[in-house]
């Protein structure tokens, strides 16, 4: 993602909160305190109710705005609201996919996909609308003009098969990562292996961060074929071991006890404690 | 020999550097140790492998100065270091892995001393010494079978694996792989933790 994660804060350096500190802190006129809040929320996954409505509220809030009309805040929020996993943020989630603000249109697309949320299709659809011939740059920032990315995988994390013939285009996009996305979510919506082994191309031409985009993309789909192509690939170990990470998960059952581990998980697992 | 090592320090491209470092590694002299040390710090992952493999060969006579040339300001050269150093085994190493482990900030060199941890050659210590360092060892491994971040708490069971082929310490691992088992939140650490207890014979 284009604009640096607020993962990215360090938690010792911010201010010491409490759950109260931090709900109380979203209504603070010090913006910073309130931005801060909503961040912060989510990070610990403070996940009850009266956050989530805080939160939700603050989707539409005008207050923290930047020179270039974005909306700082409600990123935070929408961001937050994705990682507390209460479906009663997704309507105004969607809402939030007509933002002017790229970034929260990013936001709010990213945490649909992590609430599993299939009343967003159409509103997700719509954001691929002109198709790969509108997704161009906007002139003088440095993202296109929909989160794409985003919007790909989404549909394919949720199970939008309708939206197939609009993600296929996308594989030509000129953008590699935005390809990369396509294919994610084309293997995700067809369980056709051509789409994974398109990844596994990418991930040997590709530069390093392309490499690490896509080392992201196979263990988003557990894509078992990849293994030893993430393992051999140039590029860090942690890299490598969360894409295998995802792999492995693909392997287990939701819910395995003490039934033994399949042989695919050990040949995995494997390739992982070598990477150590 | 000198003109092996003159060749690493003047190559001028990756590749002149891997070539370089493959020729000095495959001379297996004691005296290409700090010129192979050095790579680790070269920011050129396929001369750093290189270099690595040929220091394990080389095996214990390296780990003096490999102990010694710990870099602490470059943590993609320190994990190279403990790669190394664990895939010696020289228990001569244990204070050091015991460190890192617990304390280093970077994870790539924490998993790399944990793995270590659990097999160092033990039997070149003498009694009690060998005692003393197999229990901090096990200390060590069973502190960080608790950190936040997955992949330490992965590396930490397959270090307790491989210390598990210790009688005296054996149910001490047993009880904490299972604790593991019930309680960690993911899925993936679950499933080493039994793989773990296949191999262990639990």
């Amino acid at each position: 993602m284009i604009e640096p994660s607020a993962e990215e804060y360090s938690v010792e350096n911010g201010t010491q909160l409490t759950p109260e500190i931090a709900i109380a802190n979203l209504q603070s006129p010090d913006l910073s305190l309130r931005y801060y809040a909503a961040w912060w929320l989510g990070k610990f996954r403070i996940s009850q109710p009266e956050v989530v409505d805080a939160l939700i509220a603050a989707l539409e809030d005008e207050a923290d705005k930047t020179e270039l009309g974005g909306y700082p805040l409600r990123r935070n929020a929408a961001r937050s609201l994705g990682k507390l996993g209460n479906t009663k943020a997704v309507p105004a989630l969607i809402k939030c996919l007509e933002c002017s603000d790229f970034y929260v249109r990013e936001a709010a697309v990213q945490s649909l996909e992590m609430l599993r949320a299939p009343t967003a299709i159409p509103a997700l659809i719509k954001l691929l609308d002109g198709g790969v011939s509108q997704a161009v740059q906007v002139p003088g920032r440095p993202h296109l003009a929909q989160p794409y990315e985003a919007v790909l995988e989404a549909l394919g994390a949720i199970g939008a098969t309708e939206a197939i013939s609009l993600i296929q285009p996308f594989l030509k996009h000129p953008v590699p990562r935005v390809q990369c996305s396509a294919a994610r979510a084309m293997y995700q919506l067809t369980q056709d292996t051509s789409y994974g082994d398109l990844l596994v191309k990418m991930l040997e031409a590709g530069d390093l961060k392309l490499r690490r985009v896509v080392l992201g993309d196979l263990g988003a789909i557990g894509y078992l074929a990849a293994a030893n192509a993430i393992a051999q690939s140039k590029a860090e170990n942690s890299f490598k071991l969360i894409a295998l990470k995802g792999l492995l998960e693909h392997q287990l059952p939701d819910k395995f006890d003490d039934v033994g581990v399949a042989d695919e998980a050990i040949r995995v697992m494997k390739l992982m404690d070598s990477l150590l | 020999m000198d003109e092996l090592i003159r060749a690493v320090t003047l190559a001028e491209t990756p590749a002149q550097m891997l070539t370089a470092v493959q020729n000095l590694a495959a001379a297996k002299d004691a005296a290409a140790i700090p010129t192979l040390i050095a790579v680790f710090g070269y920011n050129n992952p396929g001369a750093a492998a290189v270099a690595v493999a040929g220091l394990i060969e080389l095996g214990e006579i390296a780990v003096p100065q490999l102990l010694e040339q710990i870099d602490d300001y470059n943590y993609g050269a320190r994990a190279y270091s403990i790669r190394t150093l664990a895939a010696i085994a020289d228990p001569r190493a244990i204070d050091v892995l015991i460190t890192v482990a617990a304390t280093d900030f970077a994870p790539s060199v924490r998993r790399a001393a944990a793995k270590g941890l659990g097999n160092l050659n033990w039997h070149k210590l003498d009694f009690p010494k060998s005692q003393t360092a197999i229990n901090s060892a096990l200390d060590t491994l069973l502190l960080i079978s608790q950190d936040t971040d997955w992949s330490i708490r992965y590396a930490a069971v397959v270090g307790l694996q491989a210390l598990a082929k210790i009688v005296d310490v054996r149910q001490s691992i047993l009880t904490k792989l299972q604790e593991m088992l019930a309680n960690d939140n993911e899925k993936a650490v679950r499933a080493r933790v039994q793989l773990a207890y296949t191999n262990c014979g639990f």
